[in-house]
């Protein structure tokens, strides 16, 4: 049984999970004591955790990247969304917008930086925008990906039963392309929140990005390992939070 | 009198890479009202082509099909279609998919579930009236796609290979269900199939298309009298007109030269 492929039961697989964690922090805490200078063991970290919460300071960071993060996602879907549409039912539109999207997924939304900070300044502004950016592209290209893959059957099922292009929009497209839009939804928000970190190295006042970039400048590793956990587990919490929402919406479907 | 459907001088040729592919060549059909007919022949003979030129979903390239003596111009709810592949809308219930023809139509939500809730009755779903379609076997999943296309009242059924992907008993269930309802309300049937027995068994009347250019080869009239039942299936009137539009099905001219 252990080779078989199937996914070990619900019991065993928590333990597994625990087992896994218990590791890693064994191979840390050895990595602490192998004599890397300045590298901090796990108690270190957690004791620099309780500082970074007692005074404040890890609170407002982790708000303003979530800020930042909220509100480009945010924009970004909202835009895409339509967009998508408009692309995967006008070929047209499609193919006005289609080699500029394709042209822009290839450029990192981080290479975008330099440029936004001196088009839009140090504030806010830059920013966002480049999580704008960087949701925007995953979630418009799955989008329109949904709506393209909607099975003809079901459209010439629609129209048979009466359904005008209205309704076989409202009534078949977009549930049909949900679930791509979800998909893309995740991929966008784990760049978003990627790319709001490194940002925030680049130029910020607050941050969790900001946080660690003055870290580094002090040789301060215990509050890295700080920023660099949190970051890892929100980034977590907010998939599975996609995912959750992503089974509930689209439970209806076929799965092989 | 008018014939329910007409095909007039039907052509469709299909743009492929390597020039075009004719699909039909000048079909000339017509089905009576009440009619059973069964459009059965080789793969590429065309027999969806005309179907979908029918319900309204492929604008041919030539000729016309008249449906109560009007010209088809796209879909129309008179003209209800159930697909080999069931197309139900996979995030609605039973019910909701029902409801669906019905909501278009602007049927008030009381009289619409009434309405709906016979017709899932009707196919035997009643237990199943709540269930998303990836729960239901596939002969429970075209039953409700019965049920759905059924529910608006169409004139004329068309039928693309219903019961193709199902099991062998199942298929003959639903072959019988459908027998039994189309003799209660004589709603003229168009039923394609790749089967033989099944062209035999239901129509009154056998249209064995060829490929190649997809046309009629033969019509071959079922005498059998309704209601068919096993007995019938065993029969050798059963078994003689099974041979003959075997034959013709599978011992085709491959080729137009030499055909009249």
């Amino acid at each position: 049984m252990s080779r078989s492929a199937k996914r070990p039961a619900k019991g065993s697989a928590l333990l597994l999970t625990a087992g896994s964690g218990v590791l890693g922090l064994l191979v840390w805490t050895l990595l602490a004591n192998s004599g890397i200078q300045g590298f901090p063991g796990p108690l270190s970290v957690v004791e620099r955790f309780g500082t970074l919460v007692g005074d404040g300071t890890l609170p407002l960071d982790l708000l303003a990247s979530l800020r930042r993060v909220l509100i480009g996602f945010v924009l970004g879907v909202v835009l895409a969304v339509p967009v998508g549409f408009l692309m995967g039912w006008y070929p047209a539109i499609r193919g006005l917008i289609e080699p500029w999207l394709q042209f822009f997924r290839m450029v990192p939304p981080l290479a975008i930086i330099p440029l936004a900070i001196v088009l839009l300044g140090i504030g806010e502004t830059p920013k966002i925008f480049v999580i704008f950016l960087a949701s925007f592209l995953s979630s418009v290209v799955s989008t329109f990906q949904g709506v393209v893959s909607v099975d003809n059957t079901l459209i010439n099922a629609a129209r048979v039963l009466g359904a005008k292009d209205r309704t076989v929009f409202t009534g078949v497209v977009i549930p049909a392309s949900t679930p791509f839009i979800l998909v893309g939804m995740r991929i966008g928000l784990g760049a978003s929140w990627a790319t709001v970190v490194a940002a925030e190295l680049i130029a910020a006042q607050e941050g969790l990005g900001y946080r660690m970039q003055q870290a580094q400048l002090y040789y301060d590793l215990s509050t890295i390992f700080v920023q660099l956990i949190v970051i890892g587990l929100v980034g977590l919490l907010m998939d599975r939070a996609l995912l959750l929402a992503e089974r509930r919406l689209t439970g209806w479907q076929e799965r092989r | 009198m008018t014939p329910k459907i007409e095909f007039r001088g039907l052509s469709h040729r299909f743009e492929l890479g390597a020039g075009d592919f004719a699909a039909l060549d000048d079909v000339d059909l017509s089905i009576a009202e009440g009619e059973f007919v069964t459009v059965v022949g080789p793969s590429g003979c065309g027999k969806s082509t005309l179907m979908n030129a029918a319900a309204g979903l492929l604008t041919p390239t030539g000729g016309e099909v008249l449906v109560d003596g009007a010209a088809v111009h796209g879909p129309s709810p008179q003209r209800g279609v159930i697909f080999q592949q069931y197309a139900l809308f996979p995030w609605m219930s039973v019910r909701k998919n029902v409801e669906f023809g019905l909501k278009i139509a602007g049927v008030g939500q009381a009289e619409r579930r009434a309405k709906a809730q016979h017709f899932i009755d009707l196919v035997g779903l009643t237990d199943f009236a709540d269930a998303l379609p990836r729960t239901l076997s596939g002969g429970m999943k075209q039953r409700c796609a019965i049920a759905r296309a059924y529910a608006v009242d169409p004139t004329v059924l068309l039928m693309d290979e219903p019961f193709g992907a199902l099991d062998a008993l199942t298929r003959v269930q639903l072959q019988d269900r459908l027998l039994d309802t189309w003799s209660r309300d004589r709603r003229t049937v168009m039923f394609i199939t790749h089967d033989v027995d099944e062209a035999v068994y239901l129509a009154n009347r056998v249209i064995v298309m060829a490929a190649r250019p997809g046309r009629v080869h033969q019509v071959i009239d079922v005498g059998l009298p309704y209601p068919r039942s096993e007995e019938i299936r065993l029969s050798p009137e059963f078994a003689e007109l099974r041979r003959q539009v075997w034959h013709a099905v599978y011992h085709q001219p491959t080729t137009l030269e030499g055909s009249p």
